[in-house]
């Protein structure tokens, strides 16, 4: 089981010949994840690490029958990457590029959605599901796999948690980053409801920060629709308004958007929230 | 990816002369104006523009009016005074370098339009009201159902009925067509510029039935620079309301906000970060900063983030705390060590260190004297006790 990415996973790595693609396709290879293909325009025809790379993704689905794609193209060109891929296809999309413009995102995600395509993304650390496939930049070594859903958006505060559940002997089902940027493809709730009807997800850890109202739905969303036992943390309780913390969708605008309203959404909804990010491990402990 | 920015906070607004010159050359009505940076050209501006006129403060801070920025001159004689004054002001911390000179315009009713991207809905959103002029917060809280929202498909972008149906909607005695096609100009000037937000506000209804937009606000997205070269440059030199030490950070490539406390933080990863403040919190201490080192950081980059934080003149305790994926545990305590040994810093250090080359990291620091933790709460109490030490 587990979401959105498993053994069955046919992927394609967009901007595989860069700094970070070539540098991420060796790690995700030496997990275990079956990468069939790469894109690098003007490199089709060439190898690397035994893997075929082609000009464009239509030419190497029609010959590898690539399902999923991970983009490592730089902003400027991410985009029309994205949009290859939709026009392919490939679901999931797997968005790690950083500081793609707002207006960009707004497009594709809406044209995905219409597709029914789940991009993850942009600004994600991407989709680990343990043991089956890295689709992704973390450290793999810290998840492990087990009952534990986990929706996040950030990277290394994932990694903290990830580590201390898997310390504890809670494993994860998949542990998926949504993005730090204020334009998303999927949502808390798109996840909630994929976990919603994975049988090996027993519980699940919602990770959100300061900026917009995607913690205060997904608590709506959990009270009337959710009967997994859900642990929340929120990072950014000391966040001043009207700065952007690092993630271009970490900030808090007028009164929207604080730590606040989403623990009180949370609690309001019966969801547990832990005050640090030790405390989640323990109170699922009590939970499960 | 590649660095060309790092957004430690940084938005490009542009000044309300330079967003009505886009807003003229896209055919939607402004008053006439020039720009004054002294007496004598706001003397000039004046007379070409004919009294009486509005005498507008440039500035990006919000709140100019309520300062004093913004008044009305009958001749020359009151243009003199209220020039040389507002010219030598600073409003907010920011100084009044330039004065929009504007010709008064005659004001039937005052409205408010904008254009802008909303989170939530995935989907740019325009927003009308017919109680314009004043704080449009302030118009949502205390009469949410004056404010029309309209959300845009991206897959059909603005088409003229949507500004039909706003203007039914603002139910105010104007020519629809003509406000219409003046929103669609509006629309694209949101399209072709990247931007985040096309506010106007007031947009005055004059007696005729026509429009003008009294002020506007621009902000683009600096992710957009890519194809605004132009204004990338903007960018570059519209740093007036950021700190120097936010602005080292972002030279180095990584992201720093100031705050009040005395424990200054660095980690990697705006996530981490914040938790790591957060939990300094929590345990009774006050953070001084976020700094976030960002992925796959060299020890160089630590250095300076050291240099950086340890300048904060209410600093007594740095913590660090960092949990090595992509960046190397090893690299990190090079960097910690260095800046230890090349800079005087009068901070006690308190350090968490673990993920990739931990042990290596680790070695590097006890060699130095320094003892790194394994849990980020451990080491918080550690940082605030340390502070408390101090008082």
């Amino acid at each position: 089981m587990a979401i959105l990415v498993n053994k069955e996973t046919r992927l394609l790595v967009q901007g595989i010949t860069g700094h970070q693609g070539r540098f991420h396709t060796e790690r995700m290879l030496n997990y275990g994840t079956n990468i069939v293909a790469g894109v690098t325009p003007g490199k089709g025809g060439q190898e690397l690490f035994g893997i075929k790379i082609f000009d464009t993704v239509k030419e190497a689905v029609d010959v590898t029958k690539a399902t999923a794609s991970i983009i490592f193209v730089p902003a400027p060109y991410a985009s029309d990457a994205v949009y290859e891929a939709i026009e392919c296809n490939l679901n999931p999309i797997v968005v790690i590029t950083e500081h793609i413009p707002i207006h960009d995102a707004l497009k594709f995600v809406n044209l995905a959605k219409s597709r029914n395509i789940s991009i993850v993304g942009p600004n994600t650390p991407g989709v680990i599901s343990p043991s089956k496939a890295l689709v992704g930049i973390m450290p793999p070594h810290i998840f492990k796999e087990g009952g534990i859903g986990i929706i996040s958006r950030s990277g290394t505060l994932t990694y903290e948690i990830a580590d201390a559940l898997t310390k504890k002997g809670f494993g994860q089902s998949t542990s998926i980053g949504i993005g730090g940027d204020p334009i998303t493809g999927l949502s808390f709730i798109d996840v909630l409801e994929m976990f919603k009807k994975d049988k090996q997800t027993k519980a699940v850890v919602l990770i959100g920060e300061i900026g917009g109202d995607a913690e205060e739905k997904a608590a709506e969303y959990i009270k009337d629709n959710f009967d997994k036992p859900v642990v929340a943390y929120i990072a950014g309780r000391t966040a001043p308004p009207g700065k952007r913390m690092g993630h271009a969708g970490a900030i808090i605008t007028g009164k929207f958007g604080s730590a606040k309203s989403k623990i009180e959404a949370f609690k309001k909804a019966g969801i547990q929230v832990a005050d640090y990010p030790d405390q989640i491990a323990d109170i699922i402990s009590r939970l499960i | 990816m590649p660095k060309r920015f790092v957004k430690g906070g940084l938005r490009l607004k542009l000044y309300e002369y330079e967003a009505k010159e886009i807003f003229h050359k896209y055919d939607i009505p402004v008053p006439t104006s020039a720009l004054a940076k002294d007496l004598e050209e706001a003397k000039k501006a004046a007379t070409k523009v004919g009294f009486p006129v509005v005498v507008k403060a440039q500035v990006l801070v919000g709140g100019r009016g309520k300062a004093g920025g913004v008044k009305i001159a009958n001749d020359e004689k009151e243009l003199e005074e209220i020039a040389e004054k507002i010219l030598g002001m600073k409003i907010k911390g920011e100084r009044v370098t330039a004065v929009l000179i504007e010709k008064k315009v005659d004001i039937k009713k005052e409205l408010y339009l904008s254009v802008t991207v909303d989170r939530s809905k995935k989907a740019p959103l325009i927003i009308a009201s017919a109680l314009g002029g004043v704080d449009i917060e302030e118009i949502a809280e205390k009469y949410p159902e004056k404010i029309i929202k309209r959300y845009i498909d991206t897959e059909i972008g603005f088409k003229r009925y949507i500004g039909l149906e706003i203007a039914n909607k603002l139910n105010v005695d104007l020519n629809k067509k003509v406000f219409s096609k003046q929103l669609e100009q509006l629309w694209k000037i949101f399209e072709d510029f990247d931007a985040e937000l096309v506010e106007i506000n007031p947009l005055v209804l004059q007696e005729d039935g026509t429009i003008v937009a009294a002020d506007a606000k621009m902000i683009i997205d600096d992710n957009s620079m890519f194809r605004h070269k132009d204004f990338e440059e903007k960018l570059e030199k519209r740093t007036a309301e950021y700190s120097a030490r936010e602005l080292a950070a972002r030279e180095n490539g990584m992201a720093y906000v100031e705050l009040d406390g005395d424990i200054g933080i660095i980690g990697n990863g705006a996530g981490l970060v914040m938790a790591t403040m957060d939990v300094v919190k929590l345990y009774g201490g006050k953070p001084a900063n976020f700094l976030d080192v960002g992925g796959g950081a060299s020890a160089e980059r630590m250095k300076k983030a050291l240099e950086i934080v340890s300048s904060h003149p209410n600093a007594k305790v740095i913590f660090i705390n960092i949990l090595g994926g992509i960046t190397k545990c090893d690299d990190m305590a090079n960097g910690i060590v260095a800046a230890t040994r090349e800079l005087n810093l009068s901070q006690k250090i308190v350090i968490r260190l673990i993920g990739t080359n931990e042990e290596a990291g680790k070695k590097i620091l006890t060699d130095n004297g320094f003892h790194a933790l394994d849990s980020m709460e451990e080491a918080a109490k550690k940082a605030v006790d340390l502070a408390k030490e101090g008082e």
